[in-house]
């Protein structure tokens, strides 16, 4: 369901990716391991159309559609979901009204009709619930004065409710304890349906505890040096990222 | 001096004169016979017009205000036309049908359906199309509970004497110079009088729109809530596009006496000019109110219209444990500029005030709050709260904060809080990867930033605000 070919993009005038391959199938789990500076982040903000993020080559195609050439939005209305690392603030903008719009953005775009409040509500309620959030948040504004953890938790919530085809989950396990960690994974384990595929971007092997991945691809300098299955993870996770530059030196 | 003063009232004025201009524009130019003839059109008592001669006099002593934040070209009031009337006015109507269907269909365009507001919003109509009052309804409902809402110029003939005792008690003729300017050219606009202890059954609306080139408008408006009283009002304002820049110079005086309670709202959404700030409508208005013992006066306004606006909606808080409010958007967009804020005048005892004043710049626009908060000397234990937030859409606006606050008393307490910010790239960016286009982006996150400014308004309204906001910023995204 996404295909990327040979990606090179670039912030300002430095180049981050640098010949990224990567296929992913619908209901696959994917994981992008690597160090800082590898350019993790980077893929996710290039894939949903970040401005400032440039593509100098490559092809990104998501269920045969060429990606790239896509707003931001219509991105998202094909169905990428990117749940942040750093969620940002929307002041006096409810949760509610916020996840209406889209909800309802998303649904026109695929030429359904709005959800009433009724659905809607339920919907939410349901999805409060999943990643234990309290009713009341939904009457909060987005993210306002939210701890690390609910800003997290608020994220997977977003995904829960916008059933995305594929979601990008970027270090979605940072700054999180490990009940906090277990409810997001519980979150995302419950949107797994066969179909639905995950990128999931992290630093640490821990959160693939949680999250089985059927894929690990490690990340370095712009490009993805090695791919397995989820014991490549355990691999990292007892040696770290060192040997990345020893195995570069073994290749030059 | 006096001897003009009596010349003017030796005057006579027959009636023959008065129909044969009723239906006209007047020539441009302001001079005291131009005053004489309003008033005879108007068919108004001796004293009303001597007390519009005494503002006029007074005003060409006047000097045109400079020190406000904002930069237009001088004003000439003698290439104004100080009054004009639609033809269609000559019999008035009784009912909407017997309105001219022309205007009736331009209000429909303007997103004002009369017919609809009727039925559905209980909301009782002055509409003023240019000078005149066109229509009113709902007045006998009003009537059962005894409340006036009227045209003043209606008021002026029915009841002269509830005039005379308020007309200028607030904002005195001499106050500054479009207030003097007002008192002696205004035409029209809305009476209101709640009699004690009555809470009035709807909320009174009036929609203002200039229509004919060249008039100036001048429209005053008096509220009169008596003890124990409560009325809600709200003015919402629309003009179409045109090229030469119209001057407004309206007066508002609220007067809640003891126990009484007003609540003011005002939806303002005219001309502001094309790119270039070329055709807007000038905004210079007087709103004061006065509140005696426990009375309350609350301002909310929502301000997207207008090339220069200068506007401060005030309360002098006279009476012990009254109130005041002041609830503000104000958003310039193109090259706009707008000027506006409070004042809140404590002067009784334990005397409340909140300010809260959100202003919202894009484009090459210019928005400045301007707020004073005076304690005087007996406003023991009397307290202000300011809240005055400003957030910037692109990089070639301006937002400006100019707070006054002077206290005489040291038990008063005043706090000021005020806030800048953007709409940064992050939300611009989460909201669209949730499948928003930017334009709604920006627009729910505006709205968002007014939420406090917006639950103050009634419900109906509120939404008729969010709308509005989202159709000013159309095209603010670059």
């Amino acid at each position: 369901m996404l295909s990327i070919k040979d990606l090179h993009a670039r912030v300002e005038e430095t180049t981050i990716l640098k010949g990224l391959n990567l296929e992913i199938k619908p209901g696959e789990v994917h994981a992008i391991m690597g160090p800082n500076g590898a350019g993790k982040s980077t893929l996710g903000y290039v894939l949903s159309g970040r401005d400032g993020y440039e593509v100098e080559s490559g092809s990104v195609e998501m269920d045969g559609k060429d990606l790239l050439d896509m707003e931001v939005e219509e991105r998202a209305q094909a169905g990428l979901f990117l749940a942040f690392q750093y969620p940002v603030e929307i002041p006096g903008v409810s949760n509610m009204e916020f996840m209406k719009e889209s909800v309802n953005a998303l649904r026109e775009a695929r030429g359904e009709k709005s959800l009433s409040s009724a659905e809607f509500l339920k919907k939410a309620k349901e999805a409060c619930k999943q990643v234990e959030l309290p009713l009341d948040f939904l009457k909060r504004g987005v993210n306002e004065g939210f701890s690390g953890g609910e800003k997290k938790r608020n994220e997977i919530m977003q995904l829960i409710m916008l059933e995305p085809k594929l979601a990008i989950l970027d270090e979605s396990d940072s700054g999180l304890d490990v009940d906090a960690l277990q409810v997001v994974a519980n979150g995302v384990n419950s949107q797994r349906d066969g179909k639905r595929s995950f990128i999931v971007v992290t630093h640490y092997q821990r959160l693939l505890d949680y999250i089985q991945p059927d894929y690990v691809h490690i990340l370095s300098k712009g490009k993805i040096v090695k791919s397995g299955g989820p014991e490549l993870a355990k691999e990292v996770e007892a040696s770290g990222y060192a040997w990345l530059a020893e195995a570069e030196g073994a290749d030059a | 001096m006096s001897e003009q003063i009596d010349q003017a009232l030796a005057r006579k004025y027959d009636a023959g004169f008065v129909s044969e201009i009723e239906s006209e524009t007047f020539p441009i130019g302001l001079d005291e016979d131009v005053i004489a003839r309003l008033s005879a059109i108007k068919g108004e008592p001796e004293w009303m017009l001597e007390w519009r001669l005494k503002a006029y006099r007074t005003w060409l002593k006047m000097e045109e205000p400079d020190w406000a934040h904002v930069d237009y070209p001088k004003v000439d009031y003698q290439s104004i036309s100080y009054y004009s009337a639609p033809k269609s006015m000559k019999d008035k109507p009784k009912s909407l049908d017997e309105v001219d269907p022309e205007l009736l269909r331009t209000y429909e365009k303007l997103g004002i359906p009369l017919h609809e507001q009727e039925m559905l919003a209980g909301v009782a109509v002055d509409a003023v199309f240019d000078s005149v009052s066109v229509v009113t309804t709902f007045r006998e409902k009003l009537e059962e509970a005894g409340v006036i809402f009227c045209p003043i110029s209606e008021a002026l003939h029915k009841y002269p004497d509830l005039v005379k005792k308020y007309l200028g008690t607030v904002v005195p003729r001499g106050d500054n110079f479009f207030a003097a300017l007002n008192s002696a050219v205004f035409t029209d606009g809305s009476f209101v009088y709640i009699p004690k202890g009555v809470r009035c059954p709807m909320e009174l609306s009036t929609y203002f729109r200039i229509n004919e080139q060249n008039t100036g408008q001048f429209e005053r408006t008096l509220i009169v809530a008596e003890e124990g009283s409560h009325v809600s009002y709200l003015e919402g304002c629309t003009a179409p596009q045109r090229d030469e820049n119209q001057l407004h110079a309206a007066v508002v005086e609220l007067v809640a006496l003891d126990d009484a309670e007003i609540k003011y709202s005002t939806v303002q959404n005219w001309y502001p000019g094309d790119e270039n700030g070329k055709g807007g409508i000038y905004n210079f208005v007087t709103k004061r109110g006065l509140c005696e013992k426990n009375a309350k006066i609350s301002w909310t306004q929502v301000e997207t219209g207008s090339a220069v606006t200068w506007k401060y909606p005030s309360c002098i808080l006279k009476g012990d444990n009254s109130v005041g409010e002041f609830y503000s958007v104000a958003l310039t967009r193109g090259k706009q500029q707008a000027d506006t804020g409070t004042k809140m005048i404590h002067l009784g005892k334990n005397t409340k005030s909140t300010i809260i004043s959100k202003g919202i710049s894009a484009g090459r626009s210019n928005n400045a709050y301007r707020g004073l908060v005076r304690m005087g000397p007996g406003a023991e234990g009397a307290r202000n709260f300011t809240e005055c937030d400003s957030l910037l859409i692109g990089d070639q606006c301006g937002a400006h904060t100019f707070p006054y606050i002077e206290s005489s008393n040291p038990t008063a307490i005043v706090e000021h809080e005020a806030t800048t910010s953007k709409v940064s790239d992050d939300q611009l960016f989460l909201c669209r990867q949730r499948g928003l286009d930017p334009e709604k982006a920006v627009s729910m996150i505006v709205n968002g930033f007014c939420k406090e400014v917006f639950r103050e308004l009634p419900m109906e309204f509120a939404v008729e605000a969010g709308k509005l906001l989202e159709i000013s910023l159309e095209g603010s995204v670059g």
